[in-house]
């Protein structure tokens, strides 16, 4: 045998060993009770009151478990919380928990747990903190009861406790809840359906869950967050994969039983795979948002906000930023489409435009003479590039002074903060996208809010929009809530105009024929599926 | 020889030193807030300063430099922005792929690109030659996430005799090791390998070309004792050069490769950190990979004394 072959034989044999050591078929098989979930992101942070990322939601919702929970019409249901009273002035609310909840170190669920973990999302969400502008007092009564006094009534106390999206309120023990809002907190010992084995994590890897034994779900059937938390199967494995590509292969192979989020050019690839599903489990979707910087020129001047709104086909952005029409409907309406507080009133420039002819005057009459426009994108985030390739285009042949600067979405969530001109790194626009669960009430939604310096990134002031939005969280019922809600819409798109919504889009998600169960929901929930 | 070892690991330590300050400025220099992304999009502007004191970002930067190397000095390297967990576990949880993937591509492309570059120089010119050659072109031109998808197309989709994506440790067994690694060792593989099979028969064709080479074929020695124990040799000081840059640039150059098989190795943790701004873990990271570079380096230079005797330290 000569050298040169003698050379080739330790690299043959590795193959040859490799290959007769693989199995023809399945690598993927991994038994019926593991499901194997490529989520949408990798888990950075097992606290979803210390962040807000989407992902870290879903893991909470998998580990923790809340009080009330918001079913399918939107509606408050309880969860952990087995009765409640009010007194007759709406002052007073006592919450009696489910008997037998338990955390997942063995220790019963308390009401200091909940009242302590109350105080500490109470700090950090939004709707928290305008619940406790109207808590006078919240405490214990025993172990299984507590109390919240309030200052002033606050009809939507129930519906805050049951916040269906970031930060949710989730329950957690005393010991942990006691920790500074601005911290994580160390572990994450829930009451939820699935505990966290965090011996297992690897961020930028896998996270895995098994079944909590001992969690007693309630009884009605499942809806959205509400209902029935039954875990279906023994254990949960989050796969990231971060491209897309492999991660749809690995659907494909068999190596994962359910891709949250596959990208809309990617759908096509399941096309031939009959063992796939491809299907819309989220009812609502998602708004694609254009935000104007309301304290630096030009867009400090509302005739030019006008002008751009009059220059948005929301059907270009959908089509860039969603791909296939069945995924996206154009929307004007702030609140959502298909949501209970849905209006069309004020939005005749939206559902009528895109008027360039009335655009170019109001350019005139904004008196603009070509200062520069700084237009944010992060080319990291497919559905952010592609609103601001769309807006570049649609604002340059309008003949407005337009610079794309493209980074990635760190670098871009970093800049919005800057409240300085163009000149010294400020920006002018920037696009991104939210979730219906955070824009389809005025309660949730932040980005119609005018609240000047305190308000979301862009800083819009309009008062009346603040002021109806204090009597929207007063009125007494659905139908004035309507009103209200069609009256802060008809403010935000006649006079002050904080943002643009750039159409309603969803996001399909794909599975395997093999999974039964998955939960028509905004939120990805993981219980009561099946695994056959 | 000792002495000379113990100088370049003591050389290591201003090296160290100054590539710690220059990341730390770099990284601190650069746009983008963890504060920032931690917050979220609801948040205030209060919120996020409050992260940032909670973070300790709202110091002055040389006293959170004190802090990182004081943290150093005790062997320990912090603890990540976002996961809460120590920077040291996350790099110990990663080294194991990327260490693997490397040593793996190393065995791979050294076992196959040597006997290509010597036999492309033995006989230049020939169809044989021009063969290693469109390889080693082809192994320059197609880029890793290419070759990569054509690999999971033939192998995982279609015949479906490998996994898509993953890394499995030896403790799980030999077979499904070993079935994890091929693709991606076959991708990062193949430019590594062009490398050295290119490097290989340039410096092949130079000894060749020698006299001794000449004296010790009419001597009638075998064709390949030829090429082997006498051109090879004198030959692989410049090869062993390119083989230690690439296995330095291998282990930084893993990055793709993972992340298309998503193998949880140290060049996707590194991205990840960029990506959300994770300074501790970034710094930890470089520290180790220029801890690395040195080594390599180091070990480099001590080969030489192996293959060419002459050479002395």
């Amino acid at each position: 045998m000569t050298s040169f072959a003698r050379m080739l034989r330790l690299p043959g044999a590795i193959v040859a060993l490799a290959l007769t050591f693989a199995p023809a078929t399945g690598w993927a098989e991994a038994g019926p009770k593991t499901l194997r979930f490529i989520p949408q992101a990798d888990l950075r942070s097992i606290d979803p009151i210390w962040t807000t990322a989407y992902v870290t939601r879903n893991f909470g919702y998998l580990v923790f478990d809340t009080l009330f929970s918001l079913d399918k019409d939107f509606k408050p249901q309880p969860q952990m919380v087995d009765r409640w009273t009010v007194s007759d002035d709406k002052l007073t609310w006592r919450f009696t928990l489910r008997e037998g909840l338990k955390w997942h170190d063995g220790q019963p669920v308390r009401a200091p747990d909940c009242v302590v973990s109350l105080e500490r999302w109470g700090k950090r969400d939004t709707l928290g903190q305008k619940l406790m502008e109207a808590v006078g007092e919240m405490q214990a009564v025993d172990d299984n009861t507590f109390a919240i006094s309030l200052k002033s009534p606050f009809p939507l106390i129930l519906d805050a406790l049951g916040k269906l999206s970031s930060n949710v309120p989730f329950m957690m023990p005393e010991r942990l809840a006691k920790t500074d809002a601005y911290q994580q907190i160390p572990e994450a010992i829930g009451s939820g359906p699935f505990k966290f084995v965090k011996e297992e994590w690897v961020p930028g890897n896998k996270a895995v869950f098994v079944k909590n034994p001992n969690y007693v779900p309630r009884e009605e059937p499942p809806s959205f967050a509400a209902g029935g938390k039954v875990a279906k199967v023994d254990r949960v494995e989050w796969l990231y994969i971060p491209d897309t590509a492999t991660a749809a292969a690995a659907l494909n192979a068999g190596e994962a039983d359910w891709y949250e989020q596959p990208p809309a050019d990617l759908v096509p690839v399941f096309a031939a795979n009959k063992d796939i599903v491809v299907a819309t489990v989220d009812p609502l979707g998602n708004h694609g948002i254009l935000r104007f910087n309301h304290i630096q020129p030009p867009f400090n001047n509302v005739k030019l906000r006008e002008a751009v709104l009059n220059l948005v086909d929301q059907k270009d952005y959908m089509g860039a930023a969603a791909g296939d029409p069945k995924y996206w409907r154009t929307c004007a309406a702030l609140f959502g489409c298909g949501t209970p507080f849905e209006t069309k009133a004020g939005a005749d420039a939206l559902l009528n435009g895109p008027n360039p002819a009335k655009a170019k005057q109001l350019i005139q009459e904004a008196g603009y003479k070509g200062e520069k426009i700084v237009l944010l994108s992060a080319t990291d985030q497919p559905i952010v590039q592609g609103q601001a390739l769309v807006t570049l285009d649609a604002l340059r042949k309008a003949g407005l002074n337009v610079e794309l600067q493209a980074s990635d979405w760190g670098t871009l969530i970093t800049r919005r903060t800057s409240k300085e001109p163009v000149d010294k790194n400020g920006w002018s626009i920037f696009h991104t996208w939210t979730s219906a669960p955070d824009f389809f009430s005025p309660a949730v939604n932040i980005l119609v809010r005018g609240s000047g310096e305190k308000a979301w990134f862009g800083w819009p002031t309009d008062n009346r929009i603040e002021a109806l939005v204090d009597a929207w969280f007063k009125a007494p019922d659905l139908a004035a809530q309507k009103k209200l809600a069609a009256d802060i819409q008809v403010e935000a798109y006649t006079n002050e105009i904080p943002y643009v919504p750039t159409g309603q889009f969803v996001v399909p998600t794909a599975y395997r024929k093999n999974l039964e169960g998955i939960i028509v929901a905004p939120v990805v929930f993981l219980w009561n599926v099946e695994k056959k | 020889m000792f002495a000379y070892i113990v100088r370049r690991i003591l050389a290591t330590i201003p090296v160290m030193a100054v590539v710690a300050l220059f990341v730390f400025a770099l990284l601190h220099l650069s746009p983008g807030d963890p504060a920032v992304i931690i917050a979220g999009d609801t948040a205030t502007l209060d919120d996020i300063a409050r992260i940032r004191q909670k973070l300790g970002l709202d110091q002055p930067l040389y006293i959170q430099f004190v802090t990182w190397v004081w943290g150093l000095l005790h062997g320990d390297l912090g603890i990540s922005i976002f996961t809460n967990l120590p920077v040291s576990k996350l790099i110990a949880q990663r080294v194991e792929p990327t260490v693997t993937l490397t040593i793996s591509t190393l065995i791979v492309s050294v076992l196959a690109a040597i006997p290509m570059g010597v036999l492309a120089a033995w006989k230049a010119g020939s169809w044989v030659d021009r063969v290693v050659m469109v390889f080693a072109v082809l192994g320059f031109s197609v880029p890793v996430f290419v070759l990569a998808y054509l690999l999971i197309y033939v192998f995982a989709i279609w015949t479906d005799l490998l996994p898509v994506q993953g890394f499995v440790t030896i403790n799980a067994g030999l077979g499904p090791f070993l079935s994890h690694l091929v693709m991606p060792t076959l991708a990062l593989g193949m430019v590594f390998a062009a490398l050295i099979a290119r490097m290989t028969r340039a410096s092949m064709l130079d000894v060749l070309a020698q006299d001794y080479i000449r004296t010790a074929q009419a001597k009638g020695l075998a064709n390949d004792k030829v090429l082997i124990g006498h051109a090879l040799k004198n030959a692989a000081v410049p090869i062993a050069t390119v083989v230690g840059i690439g296995v330095a640039a291998l282990i930084s150059g893993v990055v793709v490769t993972e992340t298309v098989f998503a193998i949880p190795g140290l060049g996707r943790l590194t991205v990840d950190a960029i990506l959300r701004r994770d300074y501790p873990i970034i710094q930890g990271i470089i520290l180790v990979f220029s801890a690395a570079y040195v080594l390599i380096n180091l070990l480099v230079d001590l080969s030489y004394t192996f293959l060419d005797p002459r050479i002395r330290y």
